[in-house]
């Protein structure tokens, strides 16, 4: 039971970064942006996190400045490919490659002290046996969520703000021709996702870890796009295979201890299988934007 | 109406002669912009001047022979990604699973290698075509989901990237698949074996004059024969129809699902090669990480190449430079990251003039259009107002 405790506290820490940045991607995605700069949105989140952080000494500030990052590169993406109609995929390889440049070599020149946020126990709530501790014992940047997954939905399902993405991303034309400025929407959706997506390398710098390490996102932009993938580009679905893949990541870390013999590989690899196949087995139901990483441009009249 | 035609033709041929200066000024200021940035970066973070950098990687990339050989044997791998990538774009299809593809076609290369037996030109060839297998392989499992159960290929290939980093871990993590030979009870690291001298494609030069591995060649062999499918086949036809517009080669009677998948089973396959001309050329053993990103980089260079295989070579080689460039930068005390920075930089220099001057030329063709509809509206009021 109590190992069981352990595992779930690891696999919500795990999940975190992951549902911030997934709860924008999922935005940018219904837009219409297969956004697989996330990598690098992440990497300058955590880096620019932990050096706000060090500079000011507040957490708090850390976070602004680390969202601040991620939109940064968000700017860079969406003016490159929904303003000038440049390639999304180069745009975002290049991007991945630059953040990873860029931070490891600041990294290497400057001296940052480490900080970590604080734990908030909410009492009473914590002694529920089994999730109590997983769920309410934990850094306080993690009840950002709180926040943050009503507000994604909110404004994808619930504002005209919405309506508009979502139009946008499914049939670019008829938006364009009920006067929707398609690219723009697709440039402030963009936007959102830059800003969770630099929350949730924040959080995994100054919130879990406390330093940077070269790299250290290792990847979890593209297991956000999976996430979406796995999640049928819905919320709801996006977060739990957000946490479907952070658990993943917390049996990895734990079985070896508890004494379990396990192939690490297929423990690495489950995520992206479980989205392929999530495509292959729920085509139906798990239906992708019309026009996901289809460039928009007006025509001529 | 021929006064409107003639003003056309004028202001197409006028303007190309200052368009191409547009293009070259355009291009200098971008680039410009991009190594001034890196400069700016080393002066502020690090001890180092931007001279010495830029001075650094030239002499890891272009000064003498041996280095001119490093470049081209960096670029070789690119240019083979990048013609496959080529064959899939034409069609429309964008295939982003280079990475894995050609980590999977390096992995069955490598099983080749070891176990062929003799070595020598029968080895290689055969080490060639089963890199080539593995990576069509891997593309193919891509097609097969794309043109059954209509699943995005653009999602599927990037999946498979992580999974094929997973297998080619697990292989090399394996004693009874390719994980190294223990040599007297020693420990051993995930990797392969060194495939044997002569697996390996013979190189010409000796290091300190102009020395280059073979894998050139098939390189440019390749791009040659890719040059000529896509502009001179009934094939390469097809492809270029169907990425224009689908339907209309459907109806045509083009098979969008043969020429689709043929193209993106190619497209695996190159990368493949390119995973086997790197092993056999340059690595001579298979590691996690093996890639080193040829993949994304060779994906890079073909979309900035806008579908010419012609226009590949000079991406190519670019990359190339800077690849080799970049392991010099270590001898400056400069971390060597700043190659990454250096080249993305350029990359999004090189990506902004012909971007921006297509904006520019748009808005010009969208308001000669409108002015054109407002002057035949005008016409067509006067025309009615008589009568």
């Amino acid at each position: 039971m109590n190992d069981l405790t352990t595992i779930l506290s690891s696999a919500m820490r795990l999940t975190a970064p992951l549902a911030f940045a997934g709860a924008g991607e999922q935005v940018a995605e219904r837009s219409g942006t297969l956004n697989i700069s996330i990598e690098a949105m992440m990497l300058a989140g955590a880096f620019f996190g932990l050096l706000g952080t060090s500079i000011f000494g507040n957490v708090a500030v850390g976070f602004v400045v680390g969202a601040a990052a991620g939109l940064a590169v968000a700017v860079i993406h969406a003016n490159f490919s929904h303003r000038l109609n440049a390639n999304t995929f180069v745009v975002g390889l290049t991007l991945n490659v630059l953040l990873l440049g860029l931070t490891s070599f600041l990294d290497e020149t400057i001296d940052m002290t480490p900080h970590q946020a604080g734990v908030i126990r909410i009492p009473v709530l914590r002694s529920i046996p089994v999730i109590g501790e997983p769920l309410f014992v934990n850094r306080w940047p993690m009840y950002l969520l709180v926040v943050v997954l009503p507000l994604s939905y909110w404004l994808v399902q619930r504002t005209r703000w919405g309506l508009e993405v979502r139009a946008s991303g499914e049939d670019p034309q008829a938006a364009d021709v009920t006067g929707i400025d398609v690219n723009k929407r697709r440039r402030q959706s963009l936007y959102y996702c830059g800003l969770l997506a630099g929350l949730g390398g924040a959080y995994l710098a100054i919130a879990e870890v406390g330093t940077f390490n070269q790299n250290m996102t290792a990847g979890r932009g593209f297991l956000v796009n999976s996430a979406v993938i796995f999640g049928g580009w819905t919320l709801k679905g996006t977060m739990g295979g957000c946490f479907l893949f952070g658990a993943a990541d917390a049996l990895r870390l734990a079985l070896p201890a508890l004494g379990y013999t396990i192939t690490p590989q297929l423990l690495i690899m489950a995520p992206y299988l479980l989205a392929i196949l999530a495509m292959l087995f729920f085509a139906s139901r798990n239906r992708k934007p019309a026009a996901l990483a289809v460039a928009f441009e007006r025509g001529i009249t | 109406m021929s006064k409107l035609v003639g003003l056309f033709s004028g202001a197409v041929s006028g303007g190309r002669g200052r368009r191409v200066g547009l293009y070259v000024v355009l291009y200098a200021l971008a680039i410009l912009a991009a190594l001034a940035l890196s400069a700016l970066l080393v002066v502020l973070a690090t001890d180092a001047s931007p001279w010495s950098v830029f001075k650094a990687m030239y002499d890891g990339s272009l000064r003498d022979g041996a280095a001119f050989g490093l470049s081209l044997d960096e670029a070789t791998p690119l240019l083979v990604v990048a013609l496959g990538t080529i064959l899939a774009t034409r069609c429309g299809i964008i295939n982003i699973g280079q990475e894995g593809q050609l980590i999977i076609g390096a992995t069955f290369a490598t099983w080749v290698a070891l176990e062929f037996p003799g070595g020598g030109f029968p080895a290689i060839a055969a080490t060639m075509l089963v890199a080539a297998l593995g990576g069509a392989l891997w593309a193919g499992i891509a097609a097969v989901l794309r043109f059954t159960r209509k699943v995005d290929v653009v999602i599927s290939t990037l999946l498979m990237n992580f999974i094929a980093a997973e297998v080619v871990s697990f292989a090399v993590n394996r004693a009874y698949l390719l994980r190294e030979t223990s040599v007297g009870g020693q420990l051993t690291v995930p990797q392969s074996d060194r495939i044997p001298e002569n697996t390996r494609l013979p190189r010409i030069g000796h290091f300190p004059d102009f020395n280059v591995s073979t894998g050139v060649f098939l390189a440019i062999v390749l791009t040659a024969v890719i040059a000529v499918v896509v502009v001179r086949t009934r094939w390469g036809f097809r492809l270029r129809m169907l990425g224009m517009n689908p339907m209309a080669a459907a109806s045509a009677g083009v098979s969008v699902a043969a020429v689709g998948a043929t193209a993106l089973i190619l497209s695996g396959a190159f990368a493949g090669v390119a995973g086997g001309v790197m092993l056999t050329g340059t690595a001579f053993r298979l590691q996690p990480g093996f890639s080193q990103s040829v993949g994304y980089d060779g994906l890079l260079v073909a979309l900035i190449a806008r579908g010419s295989p012609i226009a590949c070579v000079p991406v190519a080689f670019f990359f190339g430079v800077l690849r080799a460039g970049g392991g010099f930068l270590a001898s400056t005390g400069v971390p060597r990251y700043l190659v990454n920075i250096v080249q993305s930089l350029l990359v999004l220099a090189a990506l902004f003039p012909p971007v921006f001057l297509g904006l520019r030329e748009r808005r010009k063709q969208l308001a000669r259009a409108r002015a054109a509809a407002r002057m035949s509206d005008a016409s067509v009021d006067t025309e009615l107002v008589p009568a």
